[in-house]
């Protein structure tokens, strides 16, 4: 049942005589007899929209979202607020449903928000260039992996242990595949451990790969760090929330080579995990070498301002096998959503969210700490994470929470617990995860049935 | 002389009439909708900023306000804050909303772009994807609590499986491309696991280049095959290059040039044969759904657009995503997690797959993407993705006969004279040759006729190539109208081809300058 196409049987009849053959199978000929499938597909006949809707919708309701309970749970993508114009903007057609911009003249909208969505990922990593974005997080930071690879050709990568477990896991994936080997740093007291990067620094070091905050929410020392780091040449790569940047030091006033990052927190839904953006910044001196679409600003001919998609020698429809990513979709659907979010929040706002966080990221750590059977994993700076151990297992501390309607966090190996306080959550939402959690750590010790 | 254009179709304004003043060559009447918003002189929202102004409010501090050096140490702490715009709601909205218009859109004109399948987005998709229990669902939830989103995921992994006559799908990676780079990467693990070590890749000289920058990506020697003189794989050099270095061929079936490859099992035969593995390049599915699957002509690997054959809106270029379908010999590596179903009938995500690749990206894949392609499938059925699939190939075959008819052919002629798939290749050598007309030229002046060009200059081995997929959901009068206009444009061509070089003229902005902007970037606003 295909309602979304127009031929009618008098169409097809003309068309296939304009065409000179008979039969719509005439027009496959060219695939032979014992390829053809000669049976309908296994998949359910086609239903009409009010029952897809349906079906939909009731498997929908099968998923405990962020708005039925009240969640602490954060480790990658956070429950922000969304603003209306988002979603009223982003599903303009106009915005919608074009292809990547290759007829600049008709994509001057799409271009143009390219250029401003640039300028903001610029100033807020404080590095001068910025793509028009990648695909997601982590495979941001293994992008920026085989960036420096085919920049320095060396052979190492070190990773901090602060970098999210699936960034870890896809860099290690990749790099497999180019040839590079992956050395874990570890984490002291929540941070990365910076005689340990200088122990394993060395002139074979491709990249230096660190989170900023980390996985486990704390403030690395970006400083300290990207000076061990860049001693003998290697790239320092930050894998960053932008939304914490408000607050935080842009990592390129420390002189990271390259900062990327999952760019979800602006403005993007939580969607079970994607569609969000992936940003990616560096120095002038990688601009060549950058991965994915880059808009740049132009004149026509009689002189006025446009946009253009710009650099196309590094890219795969140009260079083909020599080509710095294989990347053609990027996300400039969610990279909208991004540069429209940072114009609503806006320059005294992203200050304003980020000192918010931090204090009632404040408040709620110090509440927590206090609750018997829970203690701080790290006492590091944090800005809306923070990581907490529990004297419970930490799974059945969950289900017990989530009985009571609240999710308190993710579950980290060894009984800890991280935690995500978003502005979506007040003061009253936070004592009442102190009281859930502390009733359900207490009845776990004390041995009270789920 | 009076070269009329009526360009209605591009923004919905009401045309005026006046002698273009641009055009150096003559006075040539133009009609033009030159409204004041579209030819506004581009401002940024940076350049609308002014300090003190706002939309954002922030929810009141309601804990007790520690000071921030105790919270950050000041070297920890942004010093100025970064320069985003300062500006209202009202304004925010009409900035863009007024950059919208100056975008063309599948939901507003025909987009022909070859390759890329630019069929009609149903909107029943996106009311779907905006349930709160899918928009507001944290990937991390614990599976028990987002049964819903794992049944759908699963179900439409058994629907893609069946479409591709393979077994084991992936929904993990999140575009086309990204899907290549998990098929070679799996085509490596498979290898390694046997204790062998390949070096090279062989992909046609017609592919997509991703398919190429995929390989050097995965640690690979590119080796190309060349086409035959109807446009398949040449099988002669294929056996001369296939050797037992040789890890992968990458194909894709109908390929590039909008032809099914006749010789496709004798080519599977030969790959097979040298213990390589088939991999299937599925921007060109939208022409075979329910009528020819690639596991049964040989493939091992397959990656679909679900941005192409299933509906994804395209976003201005993203969101995507790309799944991908193996056999059972390539089933141990796939990506982790996998979706499951347990003989409960409950659903969990397996992590324990040692031999897996590992991640290609965080959490599960663009799930908001799975949503529409799922809602897609669930609406057509089989029946309906094969009426699709023969409708796509029907409209490209009417549109090329069309084409043919007007005349159109001595100027442009079928690149390789058969009856193609969903999209065909048309070569404007003759064009440039006898009018002085380039490909780019035509394509610039379909703009002044509403219409998104075709893709050009693709693929490489055809001169002045323009690359036509029309999609299923093209009504018979909308590929008539482009017929027309492009054999319009060549009789105008004939005549003076000064119009057609100098085009387009009813666009926001006219050709624009690449060269300089690629030479001098600008990257940002100077703030």
């Amino acid at each position: 049942m295909s309602r979304y196409t127009s031929a009618t049987d008098a169409d097809r009849r003309e068309m296939l005589d304009a065409i000179g053959v008979e039969t719509i199978d005439d027009l496959f000929a060219d695939i032979p007899a014992s390829l053809r499938l000669d049976r309908p597909l296994d998949i359910a006949p086609g239903k009409p929209e009010q029952e897809v809707y349906g079906y939909l919708r009731d498997l929908a309701s099968r998923n405990v979202s962020a708005e039925d309970e009240v969640t602490f749970l954060g480790a990658g993508m956070y429950d922000h607020y969304v603003p209306a114009i988002v979603d009223s903007i982003t599903s303009r057609s106009e915005f919608l449903t074009p292809y990547t911009p290759y007829q600049p003249e008709i994509s001057q909208g799409g271009l143009q928000v390219m250029f401003e969505y640039q300028t903001a990922m610029s100033e807020l990593t404080g590095l001068p260039i910025s793509n028009a974005s990648v695909y997601e997080g982590p495979s941001a930071v293994a992008a920026a992996g085989y960036l420096a690879r085919i920049h320095n050709k060396r052979s190492r990568f070190l990773v901090s242990k602060g970098l999210h477990p699936h960034a870890l896991e896809t860099i290690r994936t990749n790099a497999h595949g180019f040839g590079v080997t992956v050395e874990e740093l570890p984490l002291t007291d929540g941070v990365t451990d910076l005689d340990a990067l200088a122990a394993a620094i060395g002139d074979d070091v491709s990249a230096v790969f660190l989170a900023q905050p980390n996985f486990l929410g704390a403030v690395e020392d970006l400083e300290a760090l990207t000076a061990s780091a860049q001693s003998t040449g290697a790239l320092v790569v930050v894998a960053a929330d932008p939304l914490t940047l408000g607050v935080l030091r842009a990592p390129g006033d420390f002189g990271v080579d390259v900062c990327v990052g999952e760019g979800q927190t602006l403005g993007n839904r939580l969607d079970f995990g994607g569609p969000s953006f992936g940003f990616f910044a560096v120095q002038e001196a990688l601009m060549r070498k950058l991965p994915g679409r880059i808009a740049g600003e132009t004149v026509d001919v009689e002189g006025r301002r446009g946009f253009v998609l710009t650099l196309q020698t590094r890219e795969q429809h140009i260079r083909r096998e020599k080509a710095t990513s294989n990347i053609c979709t990027a996300q400039a659907l969610n990279a909208l959503a991004g540069v429209i979010y940072l114009s609503w929040l806006g320059r005294a706002g992203i200050v304003e969210l980020g000192e918010l966080m931090l204090q009632r990221t404040a408040y709620a750590r110090r509440e927590l700490a206090a609750l018997d059977g829970v203690e701080l994993l790290h006492e590091q700076p944090v800005v809306r994470e923070f990581a907490l151990k529990l004297d419970a297992p930490v799974d059945r501390v969950i289900e017990r929470c989530a009985a009571d309607g609240v999710n308190p966090g993710f579950a980290l190996e060894e009984d800890g617990l991280l935690v995500a306080i978003t502005e979506q959550r007040s003061r009253a939402d936070i004592d009442r995860l102190v009281r859930t959690l502390g009733a359900a750590v207490a009845a776990e010790r004390t041995g009270v049935p789920a | 002389m009076s070269s009329t254009v009526n360009d209605n179709r591009l923004h919905g304004d009401p045309g005026i009439e006046r002698t273009d003043p641009h055009a150096e060559h003559g006075a040539h009447r133009i009609a033009i909708s030159e409204t004041p918003l579209q030819r506004d002189r581009a401002v940024t929202i940076y350049e609308k900023s002014k300090p003190g102004r706002r939309a954002f409010v922030a929810p009141a501090l309601d804990v007790d306000a520690q000071p921030l050096d105790e919270l950050l140490p000041a070297r920890m702490r942004r010093t100025e804050p970064p320069r985003l715009p300062e500006i209202a709601e009202p304004e925010i909205v009409r900035h863009y909303n007024r950059l919208s218009k100056r975008n063309f859109d599948l939901d507003t004109g025909f987009y022909p772009l070859g390759s890329c399948t630019m069929k009609h987005n149903p909107k029943l998709h996106e009311r779907i994807a905006a349930l709160p229990g899918n928009a507001r669902l944290h990937p991390l939830q614990s599976p028990e609590r987002a049964q819903g989103a794992l049944q759908l995921m699963h179900e439409l992994q058994v629907a893609l499986g069946e479409v591709a006559g393979l077994p084991h799908v992936s929904l993990q990676p999140s575009a086309g491309s990204h899907g290549e780079l998990a098929g070679v990467l799996l085509t490596r693990a498979y290898h390694e696991d046997r204790g062998e070590h390949r070096t090279k890749v062989l992909t046609p000289d017609t592919a997509h280049g991703t398919n190429p920058a995929t390989v050097t990506m995965a640690g690979y020697e590119v080796v190309k095959v060349g086409t035959n003189a109807d446009g398949g794989v040449d099988v002669d050099d294929l056996r001369a290059k296939a050797d037992d270095q040789v890890a992968c061929l990458m194909l894709t079936n109908p390929n590039t040039l909008g032809l099914f490859d006749q010789n496709i099992e004798e080519i599977a035969s030969i790959v097979h044969g040298e213990g390589a593995t088939l991999y299937y390049d599925g921007a060109n599915l939208n022409a075979v759904m329910g009528v020819s699957r690639p596991g049964d002509m040989g493939f091992d690997i397959v990656h679909y657009n679900l941005h192409k054959s299933f509906t994804q809106p395209h976003g201005g270029g993203g969101p995507g995503a790309g799944p991908i379908a193996v056999s059972d010999r390539i089933e141990p590596y796939l990506p982790r997690p996998q979706v499951v179903k347990a003989t409960d009938g409950t659903f969990a995500l397996d992590h324990d797959r040692p031999k897996s690749i590992g991640r290609l990206r965080g959490f599960q894949g663009n799930y908001g993407v799975f949503v529409r392609s799922y809602a897609y499938i669930l609406s057509l059925g089989g029946d309906g993705l094969r009426e699709a699939s023969e409708t796509a190939v029907l409209n490209a075959n009417y549109l090329l006969a069309r084409l043919k008819e007007q005349g159109v052919a001595d100027y442009l002629p079928i690149a390789y004279d058969r009856l193609c798939m969903h999209e065909f290749v048309l070569s404007g050598a003759p064009m440039k040759r006898e009018l002085g007309l380039k490909t780019l030229d035509l394509a610039k002046r379909l703009l002044d006729f509403g219409f998104h060009p075709p893709t050009v200059y693709f693929p490489l081995l055809v001169d002045e190539a323009l690359l036509v997929e029309p999609t299923e959901t093209e009504t018979k009068e909308t590929l008539d109208a482009f017929a027309d206009t492009i054999a319009q444009i060549l009789r105008e061509g004939a005549e003076d081809p000064e119009i057609a070089r100098n085009a387009p003229y009813t666009t926001p902005v006219r050709r624009l300058d690449e060269a300089g902007a690629a030479k001098r970037p600008v990257l940002r606003q100077p703030l």
